[in-house]
């Protein structure tokens, strides 16, 4: 991707990659891949729909991922932008206005090419009220988008086709996340006929370009893919038959691996098991470990006394000891010290964050005038272990004089008082915490630290609402050009640095993933681990023994 | 007989609507705002007000409430929210494997109550009697997950006898169908020990043991036949406590019933089904009951009709 980024560089913003696109596709098989065979993955809960536009939770994200695909995607295992449907594209100078060129002889499932036109048709779909896409929200900067969401036009000016294998965007702002945002499964392409024929129920009969179309979903029971014979990413997938058993509890798809009857356990090694299985090296062979777009945090209510005295905030962050909190979910996270994750672009290496300091604490309590600490409340939702780690924490803030009653609530009702300027002092995200919805750093700020944000409803419940901050982010997005991502990365974590500073939150780890697969399972591990794939990359991971 | 039966159905029709009004109450005083989890996080106000008003959840209690009626005469359950699909298509789907887990049970527990309550009667004040009330004791009060995590463990991971859940064969009915079944079974017991040893003590059992006949046919041509009566009428009302029960053994087992479409819709607030699963299975416990007393009298002439 680098090396795309460097000729885009040396032909200005302007330049059209489009040969080079589509060799970097080929790059991307692994040559020791073998082609064929079948694996089975597991799932407690019902897939709830494989419509790109509504599907929104970690079980359908991926599965619609190879189903559908959009103009862009990421390098198998990274969170590296890549063409996909597209071939290449272009952006103006002011950022403004992107088109692309798309693949020429694309094949939806049903046989029919993929054109510019089905492009703009998607992206009205999404965005129209009557479609109730989660999405929506996403593609706000592109032009028209506020009469279509107000219902007053059917179509985004903005979009054009230009030709059958050419579209055009053009945006009311500059936004660097824009390529991000033609990534998400809901700007992935869908064929206007199929929808129209299925309606509300499109959803139970995806067709899109994916490396696998869907050739049988039994309600409850189970889903299968089969390879796409025709895709236009030659040599993928790997696979030729996927099926998903849906309605297996975590532990019984453990004991089912184990017994070698399946390949991957979709909800993960249950906690229970998880000690038992690391400890066994040959079943923690076959574990891969990797980061995940998350970080847990404490919010501290910047509009409420005392924790409108930012010395109480640094305090409160000095006072968690994260390791023993991490212990208690046995490991399976690292200790944040900022609030974008380590595998996020823009996370700053070198930032040391709040050490664990109970003296220095005390004294900064001291300074902020309450040396005696103080009463308050720290809201958690009510499911394990989010109880035991309000306990914790509870305990650290204890020990510099801060006596914080626990409120152990159904998530609803902790979302609901975080959303109310009144509502809560502090509150432990477990369970309800940010994970990015694209690998971009700008996904951590807007909704959770930005004024736009802190709301009635919002998602920033510490309040926090720094004005400058705000200009610095949107003068970081409308860093268009890639070739200065690294600046804008730069810019990020600056904004970030200075968040922290402010200290409306404490961070206090990022949750790892812990894939676990059956011996015969092959590819790099990076696909165990995808940062966008939730388990694996099904349409790069293989099979060892097939003939 | 007509007039009972017209009064039976009219009581029934009345259950049904205030179970619906329960639930429906119950569902709309709920913290959870299910417009905000349709809307997603990146959601403006206005799209969320939009949906609100798309789904009509910005009415009053009372009309939300009527419009659901109305659709429900037409056999309307509505979409889940979660799933986006027709919950009454979502609800028969996976009929079939819940009622062929109630055969399974009901099998199970008539066979193993049955013959341990014969037993105990037969084996009355012995030990073995008090083993076997003891034993059905512990059936009736072990809870079904402990149960069927512990059939799970035993005869599908350590034996191998049958598969770790999930659904297909007859193999796979067995271990739900008995964890279901247990429960049953210890009150099949208690039921038939009583009765039998009620029938036991009847002028025309001693006249039978006078007339020298062999143990066997006393106890199984003349004894269990009257005393297996009031017991197999109990097996309408059976119903309700299968539904409690599905929800566990369903998802203990990964049973594709409603039971399991019903926990996971609690665990993700999707109200159009947990509604749906909630009236589909009051309506098949009133029609349990009813079908309970109506046949009560045919097995048992003792008992009429008013």
């Amino acid at each position: 991707m680098r090396r795309f980024l460097a000729s885009t560089v040396a032909a200005s913003a302007l330049a059209l990659m489009l040969g080079m696109a589509s060799a970097r596709a080929e790059d991307t098989i692994d040559p020791n891949a073998k082609q064929g065979g079948a694996i089975t993955i597991t799932y407690k809960d019902d897939v709830a729909t494989l419509d790109p536009a509504i599907g929104y939770d970690w079980q359908n994200w991926s599965m619609i991922k190879s189903l559908f695909d959009g103009l862009m995607d990421y390098e198998p295992g990274t969170t590296n932008l890549k063409p996909d449907l597209a071939e290449g594209y272009e952006i103006s100078p002011d950022g403004k206005t992107f088109t692309f060129k798309l693949r020429h002889g694309v094949k939806f499932h049903n046989g029919r090419e993929m054109t510019a036109d089905d492009v703009k048709y998607s992206l009205d779909r999404v965005t129209n009220p009557k479609t109730q896409s989660p999405g929506a929200g996403f593609f706000g900067s592109i032009k028209g988008y506020d009469d279509v969401a107000a219902g007053k036009a059917q179509s985004l000016s903005g979009v054009t086709a230009v030709d059958p294998y050419t579209i055009k965007f053009e945006l009311t702002r500059p936004d660097a996340t824009f390529l991000h945002v033609m990534a998400i499964n809901f700007s992935h392409v869908v064929p206007k006929e199929e929808v129209e024929k299925y309606g509300a129920d499109f959803g139970k009969h995806p067709v899109g370009t994916g490396a696998f179309k869907l050739a049988e979903w039994t309600l409850g029971q189970r889903i299968v893919f089969e390879r796409n014979p025709d895709y236009w990413h030659k040599g993928l997938p790997h696979l030729d038959k996927i099926t998903f058993e849906i309605g297996q509890e975590p532990i019984v798809a453990l004991l089912r691996l184990q017994k070698g009857e399946i390949d991957v356990p979709g909800d993960g090694i249950p906690p229970a098991k998880f000690q038992e299985v690391m400890a066994d090296p040959e079943q923690k062979a076959r574990v891969v470990e990797g980061g995940q777009l998350h970080t847990g945090y404490v919010t501290m209510n910047t509009t409420m006394a005392p924790f409108d005295n930012v010395k109480v905030r640094q305090a409160v962050n000095m006072a968690i000891n994260k390791a023993r909190i991490i212990q208690i979910i046995n490991g399976r996270a690292v200790p944040a010290n900022q609030p974008l994750p380590p595998s996020m672009p823009g996370y700053d290496k070198e930032y040391k964050g709040y050490p664990y300091d109970v003296a220095k604490a005390k004294a900064l309590l001291a300074e902020a005038g309450h040396p005696d600490g103080f009463e308050t409340q720290l809201f958690a939702m009510n499911t394990d272990p989010n109880p035991r780690i309000a306990q914790a924490i509870q305990q650290d803030l204890a020990a510099i004089g801060i006596k914080a009653s626990i409120q152990s609530l159904a998530q609803a009702n902790v979302i609901a008082a975080g959303g109310d300027k009144a509502g809560a002092p502090m509150i432990w995200s477990g369970g309800m915490a940010w994970i990015a919805d694209f690998p971009d750093p700008s996904n951590f700020y807007g909704p959770i630290l930005g004024c736009a944000g802190a709301v009635p409803g919002g998602w920033n419940w510490s309040w926090y609402c720094n004005k400058d901050l705000d200009a610095k982010a949107a003068e970081a997005d409308s860093v268009v050009d890639p070739a200065k991502s690294a600046d804008r990365g730069k810019m990020w974590s600056a904004i970030y640095d200075k968040v922290m500073e402010d200290a409306p939150w404490a961070p206090v780890f990022n949750e790892q993933r812990f894939t676990m697969k059956s011996a015969r399972m092959g590819g790099a591990d990076n696909l165990y681990v995808d940062p966008v794939h939730i388990p694996i990359n099904y349409d790069n991971v293989y099979v060892k023994d097939v003939q | 007989m007509i007039a009972y039966l017209g009064r039976r159905l009219i009581q029934s029709l009345l259950i049904l609507l205030g179970v619906s009004l329960i639930t429906f109450a119950l569902l709309y005083l709920l913290p959870a705002d299910p417009v905000r989890q349709i809307a997603g996080r990146s959601a403006t106000p206005e799209t969320v007000e939009n949906i609100r008003r798309q789904l009509g959840l910005d009415q009053p209690f009372i009309v939300q409430y009527w419009h659901y009626l109305t659709r429900l005469i037409s056999g309307d359950l509505g979409r889940s929210y979660i799933q986006r699909s027709e919950v009454t298509e979502l609800i028969v789907s996976r009929l079939p494997a819940s009622l062929l887990l109630m055969v399974g049970a009901i099998l199970c527990e008539l066979a193993i109550g049955l013959s341990m309550g014969l037993i105990a009667a037969v084996k009355r004040g012995t030990a073995t009697d008090q083993t076997l009330m003891v034993a059905s004791f512990v059936g009736v009060s072990a809870p079904q997950f402990v149960v069927g995590l512990l059939l799970l463990y035993v005869f599908a991971v350590r034996l191998g006898w049958f598969p770790i859940g999930g659904y297909g064969s007859w193999r796979h009915l067995v271990l739900p169908s008995l964890t279901m079944g247990i429960l049953g079974a210890g009150w099949y017991a208690r039921m038939m020990r009583s009765s039998m040893i009620d029938v036991l003590r009847q002028d025309y059992m001693r006249t039978a043991r006078a007339k020298g006949l062999a143990r066997g046919t006393i106890l199984f041509r003349h004894a269990l036949p009257n005393a297996i009566l009031p017991v197999v009428a109990m097996i309408g009302i059976d119903i309700g406590v299968f539904m409690g029960g599905i929800v566990v053994v369903e998802s203990v087992f990964g049973w594709p019933g409603i039971g399991q479409l019903a926990w996971q819709a609690i665990q993700r607030v999707d109200i159009p089904i947990i509604m749906g699963v909630t009236l589909v299975s009051a309506f098949a416990i009133v029609l349990g009951n009813l079908l309970a007393d109506i046949i009560a009298p045919f097995i048992d002439p003792r008992i009429k009709l008013r």
